[in-house]
């Protein structure tokens, strides 16, 4: 569904400096999947999808979007596609339905199919009877859900979304992510989007791609990449904090334990996998007379897979 | 024909607010019909202007409207731009270029439809309108008026995502343009340096067009100056939009 190779976008601020807003991006999705862009504000996860719905032409590199390619059959890849952007797709002036009629002509519907398309989207996404009204009059969450039909007009077998649930309150989160779930059940719909909340992306995508400073990091599912790229973290604590750097020398002998730290009376440290490796620290402090109070352990989130790919977390860029 | 059905559907998106809603044709139109109303008596009254007041008055009125009517057409572009609903369109395969021709086309038929109001409203109170004279003279603003709008459409894209420049410049150049084309005084009566700024503004050349022409002298040298000024702004205007749409929106 899409092939990219070498997608490089390139700016040029008051023609001196020269911003590499993405660098050489390969990606391959095939057809039915669900993947996720997460990256920090400013990683190019928009950038990306602007250039993959041929909004902005690519500095260099090619790309393959539902079988044409995007700088030279710019027109067949729209009519395939569908595209949510950041902002909100109605104008302020005009009636909801005529906003979806005028999307359907704009994908060569005739007027009473694209008027029977707009009345079955709106009951789809819940907006029923609100045909004639305008968008000023609808809440946050309902805006998205307009958006989502606007993007669905042409039943495209793809659809990118750029983050679809920011600014939306939990509730209308989860709604929006019904629906986008729904799509992929219903019809097989092949789903891009970005997102920078973790939680998003670890719960609903089969495949998250990270992208960082214009670069994709990381690709894979979201239990993979916490596996091989974050592990569990053990957390101690001890007795008496003077046994600290004593229990530190015996987690750093532990069989792949790394990132060793100390915190207050606690220690912590990343493993392979805790199931494994929790008692084995227990018994090996035990042995060498360091009386522990609590132990746990804890799975790691996508942000701990940022942190140990790029030394930050996604949330301190945010702040 | 897939270019004709394109224009035909965003204007049919671009007029729908109006036609749902036309009190906003002359909502839009306030300036040029308080003009009409609490300046235009004045003129009539007084000996300030040279032929009968009206006739020389409604052109300029006429003027005006374009200058508030087309020149601003690009802020409702700049407004879908800032919002999402432009980059919506634009993931369609809908024609670049009718997305910028269906827009001027409303821009088109709402200046008629104002022009033509004002005309009406302008006869009661002693417009003698020389029939033909005044179809050309609509003709001739309407060539304006799509140049005008084409050259504000080039300024909203320019100004996106921000929009300060499209403010800043239309305020700045829409006064002067109005006042050194003597569309509400004559400027014969003013210093040199004035009639100079005016005889390099191309409006000045339009309003006198359209003055000799609703007064029926087709032959004046003014209607062939402000032939060629209207055709040259409609002329730059949209080659500015095509080759800016080109450079992709």
């Amino acid at each position: 569904m899409i092939h990219a190779r070498g997608l490089t976008k390139t700016y040029t601020i008051k023609r001196k400096t020269t911003v590499e807003a993405v660098r050489g991006v390969d990606l391959d999705v095939e057809a039915g999947q669900l993947v996720a862009f997460l990256g920090p504000n400013g990683a190019g996860k928009s950038t990306c999808l602007r250039m993959l719905t041929g909004l902005l032409p690519p500095t260099s590199g090619t790309a393959r979007v539902a079988g044409h390619d995007v700088t030279t059959e710019r027109a067949a890849v729209r009519a395939k596609i569908g595209y949510i952007g950041q902002k909100n797709g109605a104008g302020e002036a005009f009636r909801i339905g005529d906003e979806l009629v005028t999307q359907g002509r704009c994908h060569g519907m005739p007027r009473r199919e694209a008027r029977a398309r707009a009345e079955e989207l709106l009951a789809v996404v819940g907006l029923d009877g609100l045909f004639a009204r305008k968008p000023s009059t609808l809440s946050g969450g309902q805006r998205r859900r307009l958006d989502i039909a606007l993007g669905l007009m042409n039943r495209p077998p793809l659809l990118f979304l750029d983050e679809p649930s920011t600014g939306l309150d939990p509730a209308s989160r989860a709604e929006i992510w019904s629906h986008i779930l729904r799509l992929r059940a219903d019809h097989g719909t092949t789903l891009l989007l970005t997102t920078h909340y973790l939680d998003e992306a670890d719960a609903m995508a089969e495949r998250v791609v990270v992208i960082d400073q214009g670069r994709l990091i990381a690709d894979g599912t979201a239990r993979r990449l916490k596996a091989d790229l974050a592990g569990d973290r053990l957390t101690v604590t001890l007795h008496d904090p003077a046994d600290l750097p004593r229990a530190a020398e015996l987690a750093a002998g532990l069989p792949g334990a790394d990132g060793v730290t100390v915190d207050g009376g606690a220690l912590t440290l990343r493993v392979a996998a805790a199931d494994r490796a929790l008692p084995e620290f227990v018994r090996a402090l035990d042995a060498a007379g360091v009386k522990v109070d609590t132990a746990e352990s804890s799975r790691p989130t996508l942000d701990d897979v940022f942190l140990a790919l790029t030394g930050r977390t996604i949330r301190d860029k945010d702040a | 024909m897939a270019f004709l059905r394109d224009t035909a559907t965003i204007f049919t998106r671009e007029f729908a607010p109006v036609w749902r809603d036309p009190l906003s044709l002359v909502f839009t139109m306030a300036q040029p019909l308080l003009f009409l109303y609490l300046f235009g008596p004045l003129l009539a009254e007084g000996t300030a202007t040279p032929g009968p007041a009206w006739q020389w008055f409604v052109p300029g009125i006429l003027i005006m409207m374009c200058l508030s009517g087309p020149l601003m057409a690009g802020y409702f572009l700049l407004l879908d731009l800032i919002g999402g609903s432009m980059e919506r369109l634009l993931v369609t395969p809908v024609s670049r270029t009718a997305l910028l021709v269906g827009r001027t086309l409303k821009e088109f038929v709402v200046l008629l439809a104002q022009a033509v109001l004002i005309i009406g409203l302008a006869v009661p109170l002693g417009l003698d309108p020389h029939l033909p004279g005044v179809l050309t003279g609509l003709a001739l603003l309407v060539v304006f008026g799509i140049g005008l709008g084409a050259l504000s459409f080039v300024l909203a894209i320019v100004s996106a995502p921000g929009g300060e420049l499209f403010y800043g410049v239309t305020q700045v150049v829409m006064f002067p343009l109005l006042l050194l084309s003597g569309v509400l005084l004559p400027v014969e009566n003013g210093p040199g340096w004035l009639r100079a700024a005016a005889s390099v503004n191309p409006v000045t050349y339009i309003v006198e067009a359209e003055r000799a022409l609703f007064a029926g002298r087709f032959l004046d040298t003014p209607v062939l100056y402000g032939a060629l000024a209207a055709l040259l702004t409609a002329i730059i205007g949209l080659h500015l939009g095509r080759r800016r749409i080109a450079m992709g929106v």
